[in-house]
């Protein structure tokens, strides 16, 4: 039970990163592999100040300018230079490499004993409802800080989501989801397509380094290879919530996103569970995704053969 | 109003490909004029309209509207004074956005957008009174999403969106091209009266020569990248069809007669 609370609790914190993801992927249909960059970015930044002592809440938030700078800068490269989205992005992405390995000063910094949101969250939990105190869950006794940390968690993540939620419904916000969907449209409109491209990436890879950073902070060290492989498991989740949730609306969009998260957060926990070798994990979910967006296509092409030779008998 | 002078435009230059698409162009429209612009397939109409719209920047001459110059403005600054719809009706509306969102978007043309709500309700309730107006039935859908809609309802639309902030200009690019013949007649008749209720300065690029003749107040008829007639006034009043489909014969047959003389050139020098 405390595993599974544990999952939910990462797979929370990874919404942030499928926020991103949908936000560079499903709203301007860009491949921004930028993302892998930037959430370790995230986390080196955060790991580094609150080693530093600056104020975890503080540290976090930077990480969020920091995300921002990385996409901003994928962004330019894109638009100003003309150079092709995935190179751009495979660009920044590899400069971040090193710069990750600057600000960090090694490949590894630990968080253990330090001040991180977490331990924030867990001295209200203790100060609430005491140290060693279980909650009864289903019939299951966890531990009642466990339950408020995923709680904490939950409430970032609605906040954000509907953040999110209120900006796409601003004019602003609609400008930027019309250059996504129609870009001489909104040009004949007046918006600079290439300035909300930059804008747009930049928010995306704020998100995914808040992702970053938090999932430092929670599981107590950042590391130099933890982005990788993070832009397709970001796209899983967005996949997941759309195939879950039929209903296109922007709202229930976003909170597929989020559900989704969760969702393959906990199916790789169940994996890794039943004796997956988590050597295996990146290429499941490369695999996953590469079927979730075939199928698709696929079944449509097998309903139209079916329709045909309906047709001729 | 709308001033152009000696522009010019050749795309892919200096290759196998350059074409000469707007050669020498001087125009120049009065304020609340409404111009037809007639020209064979690929004589620089659209590249005309779109070299005021800045789609792309043009190689030399100068564009002015309203007195200033905005020959190397972007595009998207342009926007401010210019309203346009586009032959294809998929280019003038973001398909999964909703009808309100999409003339939202409209009503701020041009304008700085900022971090207010969109949809106010003040401008819901405006946008469903304009929608109703058209007369399609589409104020109970203003919620669904307009890439559903039909050709004609979009072009519809494109045209409210267009002249929702009076533009200094209105660019049509046969905007009704796409569609069937009785929905087009729609669309003119939409174009007529938003055209006469906005006193819009206005140039409509079609192959209809009868539309030309019915609409506006000047015809200029295009031909390999420049303009060769511009009727105006009385003149263009009395001009019929038949009228013009002899003048489009007299360009062909200039074409020809330019051909055969570099055939013969080629034949005895080179
Ligand atoms: N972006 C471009 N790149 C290269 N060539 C172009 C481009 N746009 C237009 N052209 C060429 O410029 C010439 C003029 O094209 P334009 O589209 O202006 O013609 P048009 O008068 O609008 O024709 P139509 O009646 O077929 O729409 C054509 O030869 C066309 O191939
Ligand atoms: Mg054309």
């Amino acid at each position: 039970m405390t595993l599974l609370l544990g999952s939910i609790t990462i797979g929370l914190v990874l919404a942030l990163l499928a926020l991103g993801i949908f936000i560079s992927f499903r709203i301007f249909s860009f491949p921004d592999i930028t993302a892998e960059g930037s959430f370790t970015f995230g986390a080196a930044i955060t790991a580094s100040l609150i080693v530093a002592g600056v104020n975890p809440a503080l540290a976090t938030l930077m990480a969020f300018f920091g995300g921002m700078v990385a996409g901003a800068a994928t962004g330019l490269i894109h638009t100003r230079f003309k150079i092709n989205p995935l190179l751009s992005g495979i660009l920044v992405m590899t400069a971040l490499y090193s710069v990750n390995l600057h600000v960090m000063g090694k490949s590894n910094v630990p968080l253990l004993s330090k001040n991180t949101l977490f331990t924030w969250f867990e001295k209200i939990a203790v100060a609430i409802s005491g140290q060693d105190t279980t909650v009864n869950v289903l019939g299951w006794s966890v531990a009642a800080r466990d339950l408020w940390t995923l709680l904490f968690c939950l409430l970032i993540i609605v906040a954000f989501s509907l953040l999110l939620l209120w900006f796409f419904r601003t004019n602003i916000g609609t400008a930027m989801r019309a250059t996504g969907d129609n870009d001489q449209m909104i040009r004949a409109l007046g918006v600079n397509t290439n300035g909300m491209i930059i804008f747009g990436l930049a928010l995306s890879n704020g998100f995914i380094a808040l992702a970053g950073s938090m999932l430092a902070q929670l599981q107590g060290f950042a590391d130099v290879q933890m982005g990788i492989g993070m832009m397709v498991w970001g796209l899983a989740s967005v996949i997941i919530g759309e195939a879950l949730i039929s209903d296109r609306s922007l709202g229930m969009v976003i909170a597929g996103a989020v559900i989704g998260s969760v969702l393959f957060r906990l199916l790789v926990a169940i994996a890794l569970r039943w004796g997956m070798n988590p050597n295996d994990l990146k290429l499941i979910t490369a695999a996953f995704v590469f079927i979730a967006l075939v199928l698709p296509g696929f079944m449509k092409k097998t309903k139209k053969i079916n329709l045909l030779s309906h047709k001729h008998a | 109003m709308l001033e152009i002078t000696h522009l010019n435009k050749t795309f892919n230059p200096g290759t196998i490909n350059e074409v000469r698409a707007l050669q020498d162009v001087n125009l120049k429209i009065d304020p609340g004029s409404f111009v037809c612009v007639l020209g064979t397939n690929g004589s620089g109409k659209s590249t005309l309209l779109n070299a005021v719209a800045g789609t792309f920047l043009t190689d030399s001459g100068r564009i002015t509207l309203n007195g200033r110059d905005i020959t190397r403005w972007p595009e998207h600054r342009r926007a401010s004074a210019i309203g346009r719809v586009f032959q294809n009706p998929f280019s003038g509306t973001a398909p999964s956005m909703s009808i309100a969102e999409n003339l939202a978007l409209a009503a701020r043309r041009g304008r700085k957008r900022g971090l207010s709500w969109m949809l106010k309700p003040s401008l819901v309730n405006d946008l469903k009174k304009r929608v109703k107006d058209l007369n399609m039935g589409l104020e109970d859908r203003i919620d669904s999403a307009i890439g559903k809609l039909s050709g004609g309802q979009r072009q519809a639309l494109t045209l409210l969106m267009s002249s929702w902030l009076k533009p200094d200009l209105l660019l049509l690019d046969e905007h009704t091209a796409a569609l069937d013949p009785k929905t087009a007649g729609k669309v003119i008749e939409l174009t007529e009266r938003i055209v006469t209720e906005g006193k819009l300065t206005t140039m409509m690029v079609t192959h209809s020569m009868q539309q030309a003749v019915n609409l506006g107040d000047r015809i200029i008829m295009m031909h390999q990248g420049s303009i060769r007639y511009d009727f105006g006034g009385e003149e263009k009043k009395r001009l019929k069809v038949p009228d013009l489909l002899a003048l489009f014969d007299e360009l062909r047959r200039k074409d020809q007669i330019d051909n055969g003389v570099a055939d013969l050139l080629i034949a005895n020098y080179v």
